[in-house]
Parts: C-alpha cells; structure tokens; sequence
C-alpha cells in the first residue's frame, strides 16, 4: 500500500501495526499528485515530475465485494487513521472516568460521524436496553410523570445541528505546548445533527409550578452524573435527544436518552438521562462545585460558567503534519461559538502581525461548527499560522495572554478558548506553538 | 402534491441558511401527551439527590468516624490508598486547605467542597466507583464522618446524621463566585499588530 497523500504525512501517530512511512520516491509521486490537483483548483501549479504511463488498475479488471443482505459499512480499511483516542499527554491511570478525542485532523465537513464523537464519561458506558429505560419527571411539577423510550418517539421530533464541547477541551495546553496533534489539543469537540423532543413540551406536559428556577438533570450510568440547569435555558432551547448524524446515540453518547443544551459544556448536557427533578434553587452538586469551576484570582472559583465561548483552530495543517515542500495549500479549520453563529474567522500566517479574512463555508449556523478555508503559498521559511474567530455578539476570540490576564491559569483550567497558533519550521514540521 | 413538497423543501433549505432563524418554525407543543402519571413515593429509589447547603434529601441514619475508618478499609482503600492518602488512580482525600492562594491549588472534599452534604450525595451515587449505590445511608454518613475528620473539619468523636452534617463548616463556603463572563476582551486587530 503506498501513501500519496495531498498533505501530510503522520508518521507520529502511525500505529506499531500499519505500514512504514511513505519511501523518498513515494513522497515524491505524492507532490506530483498535489501539483496536479492545485492546478486544477486554479491556485497554481507546484513543479512536477511528469508522470509515469498508467496501467489498468487490478480492481477494473476484477467483480468487488459482493452486496452483503445486512451489513453496516464502515470506513475504508485504508483509513487506519480515522480513529478517536484517549490523550496520551494527560494519562489517566484508569479509563472508566476519562475521555477520547475526535481526530478532527481527518474531519472532511461540519459533522462528526458517529463513531468519532468525544467521549468524556464518570464511571465508564452502560450499555442500556431501551425497552427497560425510563425517563422521570418530577419535583416542582403538578403532576409527576414516566416516559418511555416508545412514548418519547412517539412525540413530532425535531432535529437540529450543533457542536458539542467538554469544558475541559484545550486544559493541557495553556501555558506549555504539551500536546502534538489538533485530535489532542481540541478534540474534545464534534459537531453533530441531534433529534429528539423540546424538554419544554415534557416539562409543560408535567406542568411546572409557580416558583420552579432550576432542573437537575441525572443519567443513568455508574456515576448518577448530575447537573443543575436553570430553567430558564431547558425551557428555552434545551433537547430531550434519542438520535444523533441520523440513528439512534451510540452507547458512548447516551443512547438510548440523553439531554443537549446547545452551546453549553458538554457535562450539562447529562447523557443516558433518566430523571429530571424540579426545584427553586440549585443543587450545588460535586460536578458543579469541586468540578467544573473555574479557578480565578485571589483563591476563588468560577460557577455555572456552561457557555463555551468563540473559539476557532486551524485542522490542517496542524500539528504532527510535515508540509509537502514550498507552494500552495490551502490552510482549513472550524470556528464555533456557544453564543451565537460565526460571523468572521481571520488567519495569520506571520505570528499574529498581520491577519486576513478567511472564507466562511455555508452553512453558518447558530452553535455550530462553521467551516473556513484559506488559501496560502508557504515560501518555506519557517512560519507561524493561527486562526481568531468572531461570532455574532462582536465577541473576539482571545489570546491565551488575554485570557491570563482575568482568569487565574492554574492546575485543570477549564474553558480554554485562546487562540491556537501552529508552527511550521524551515523543513516543514507542524508544531504545537501554544507557548 | 409533489411539486408542493419541492417548494416546501426550497423553501426550508432558504431558511436553513439564516442563521440563528432557521429552527423557529419546528418548537410549537403539539397536543399529544404520552407521559405516565407516577406517584412520587414510586419514584423514592431513584429520589437521592440532597440539596448541599440546607441538606435537604438527607435521609435518617448516622454514623461515626470510627466506623467510617473501618468501612473506609475495607471499601475505598484499595483505590484511594491507605489512610485517605491517594491511590494510585486518585490524589488524597484530605489537605489543600489555604492552598487556593498559592500556584499549587490543591482540590480535596476538605479544601473543595463548600458544603459538607456533598459528601453524602456524591458518594451515595457515585461510590465505590465498581459498586455504586451499594452503601447503606449509615455507611455514607460515617465515611463522611471519617473523610471530614481526616481533613481537621469534625473532631474524632463525631457523628454524622442529617442535622450535624449538614451543619459541619467547610472552609470554601464562600470561595465561589457566578459566571460574569464575557470576561476578555480581545481586539480585532489587522495589521501592524502586537
């Protein structure tokens, strides 16, 4: 199998099992193809071997697989790479309260598949029969009530597009570059199509009581993982969700119920939900007290901080990638915002002295990830490259230096949204440029 | 009928690209009712989560440091280490108290918890993490009991039931502060920046 990839080659997160990285004369007939194929992009051409006659290639001259009775497909078994990982920069000893991470170096659009969504779990996946499950509702409520999963799909559904963040996307990485690859800096974020009912129309159908400020939404899993969530906001926009890009959840993202609070930390949005509990006043559970607080200045600690704010990464190139020699490439990444949609992401490809606008892909949709494009002719002199995004609220994507400035970075700092610059030296590696 | 499927699809796919307007249309309460009506002694099992200022939810029961030492071995030693001195999965679970100030904060249940009815909650649901649910609501008070002892916040004789638990002063009671953010505010700078 040879590899002759437009752009970069990962040897650093290559597998002990896949092949050896590509020969000299491999990489050599990967340039060939990249100058072809910018040349068709009309950004112009890269200087190019020619190349060689083309024989028939075996797979036309032979029947493929045959179309199974039932199958689900999955990625080409060339695509070794698309895989979600747990960091190996932060080890944790034990893999039950822990997480994985997008690839989101090999996401081609907006949508995360499936089998790639981040993980972030408190006492592992239960595997949950939706026969048995139950979701409750009670507390403040006129009427306490039990739904099933057929009661829950038999409601009108809706299904809306929006990413989905840990608040502790980004921690490794603040004042150290200690992280190699994008999956590791941000991967801690997938984006994907959710259906499921309004929790409004549930909460209405309980029949909420005068007074009622807070929900506490609990899962189902070895940790009863809890949050307390202002009423307001579940009634406004939150989703009772069963699907997710188009089937049911998949076990690691709450199947077969979970909760999804647009634009807010990921742990609000309580997976394998099964109780909703009314009340006039927050919980002050562990997961919102000695967890998912911010450490500010003078000793203190930020609370109920749910809202991911604007952020934007460069994916490619990024980190762990060996650019294929001096020319044209086209610079790509994703821009999001728990406050809005995006309105502009801007690229600097000398350090952050100067910035120009990059292009925003359509769709540009509220809470979700926003694709931008850019396209650059590397000299081959070392540079540095990073992406600053801007959403509907005028907001600024900051600095990690900005943010230092109000916040106190110390131990596991949470919301992470500064700029993320990747450097790119004189014999094309990408590297963490963080610090 | 299908050509109006096709103006109602155009149409839909206009909307989609406004952002921020595109989901207005689908969130109208449709009349239809599918929950059960439940009684709330029926739902009493699944009914545990407290309410850690007041202790609201605390249930009856009590325990005492000396117990929650013994239940302490034979339950959580083998992850959280001899003595509540950390695993080797877990860090301690006593200290950091005054560290906040320092650059070296140190998250404890005694230095983090602001309330002391957390400990009931979180290790009623949550504990042992390859059991959870399992202990009785006498063993949870007395390994809360044990666990604010080992952390100088109860003295070596107390015990633990709804009223002296949720009555125990922890140090971070008022460490908190709400979310004020957008906090930073960062230029969009062009050129000739820096």
């Amino acid at each position: 199998m040879s590899e002759t990839k437009l752009y970069p080659i990962e040897s650093e997160n290559r597998p002990p099992s896949a092949p050896p990285a590509p020969s000299r004369r491999q990489v050599l007939l990967g340039a060939a193809a990249a100058g072809g194929a910018l040349a068709a992009l009309g950004v112009g051409a890269a200087k190019s071997a020619k190349a060689a006659a083309l024989a028939v290639p075996e797979t036309a001259k032979s029947m493929g697989r045959p179309i199974e009775a039932e199958a689900y497909g999955m990625p080409s078994k060339f695509e070794t790479q698309y895989k979600r990982r747990r960091t190996d920069v932060f080890v944790n000893k034990q893999n039950f309260s822990d997480w994985s991470m997008s690839p989101l170096q090999h996401q081609k659009g907006i949508i995360t598949p499936n089998g790639v969504i981040f993980e972030r779990h408190h006492a592992g996946t239960p595997d949950i029969d939706p026969k048995t499950h139950k979701l409750v509702i009670h507390g403040m409520v006129k009427q306490p009530l039990e739904f099933s999963m057929d009661a829950l799909l038999r409601y009108p559904s809706v299904s809306r597009f929006y990413f989905l963040e840990c608040s502790g996307n980004g921690l490794t990485d603040w004042l150290q570059a200690r992280s190699k690859t994008v999956q590791q800096t941000h991967g801690l974020l997938s984006c994907s199509q959710w259906t499921g009912v309004p929790a409004s129309w549930l909460l209405d159908e309980a029949g909420l009581q005068p007074g009622a400020k807070w929900v506490m939404f609990e899962g189902a899993d070895g940790s009863s993982h809890v949050r307390s969530i202002p009423i307001e906001r579940v009634m406004k926009d939150t989703l009772i969700v069963y699907g997710s890009g188009g089937e049911m959840l998949r076990p690691e993202n709450g199947y077969p119920l979970r909760a999804f609070i647009p634009g807010w930390e990921g742990n609000c949005s309580v997976k394998w939900l099964r109780r909703i509990k009314v009340s006039d006043q927050p919980w002050y559970f562990r997961s919102e007290t000695a967890r998912y607080t911010d450490p500010m200045p003078e000793g203190k600690w930020r609370q109920f901080s749910f809202t991911m704010e604007c952020k934007s990464v460069i994916t490619n190139p990024s980190g762990g990638m060996k650019m294929q020699g001096p020319g044209h490439y086209e610079i790509q990444g994703f821009a999001w915002s728990g406050n809005g949609h995006i309105k502009a992401v801007d690229i600097t490809t000398d350090g952050g002295k100067t910035w120009r606008e990059a292009t925003l892909e359509r769709p540009i949709l509220d809470k979700c990830l926003t694709r931008f494009t850019y396209r650059w002719n590397w000299n081959g002199q070392p540079a540095k490259i990073a992406s600053r995004a801007v959403d509907s609220t005028d907001y600024v994507q900051p600095t990690v230096a900005d943010i230092a400035k109000v916040r106190a970075i110390v131990g596991f700092v949470q919301h992470h949204n500064g700029v993320h610059p990747w450097s790119i030296d004189a014999n094309g590696e990408v590297k963490n440029a963080i610090a | 009928m299908r050509s109006l499927n096709i103006v109602a699809a155009l149409a839909a796919a206009a909307a989609f690209t406004i952002a921020g307007a595109a989901y207005a249309q689908s969130s109208k309460r449709p009349a239809a009712k599918f929950g059960k009506p439940i009684a709330e002694s029926d739902i009493a099992a699944w009914d545990i989560d407290i309410r850690t200022p007041d202790g609201k939810g605390l249930p009856s029961g009590s325990g005492t440091v000396a117990q929650g030492k013994e239940i302490y071995a034979a339950k959580c030693l083998p992850c959280h280490g001899a003595d509540g001195k950390a695993g080797d999965q877990v860090g301690p679970l006593f200290g950091g108290i005054g560290s906040f100030k320092t650059n070296a904060r140190v998250l404890t249940p005694g230095s983090m918890y602001p309330y002391a009815s957390i400990l009931f909650d979180y290790t009623r649901r949550a504990m042992p993490m390859t059991a959870p649910q399992t202990l009785s609501n006498n063993e949870v008070y007395a390994l809360a009991a044990y666990i604010l002892n080992l952390n100088g916040l109860v003295k070596e004789d107390a015990v633990m039931d709804a009223k002296s638990l949720a009555a125990v002063h922890m140090p971070n009671k008022d460490g908190f502060i709400v979310d004020d953010r957008p906090d930073v505010k960062a230029t969009r700078c062009m050129k000739d920046c820096q």
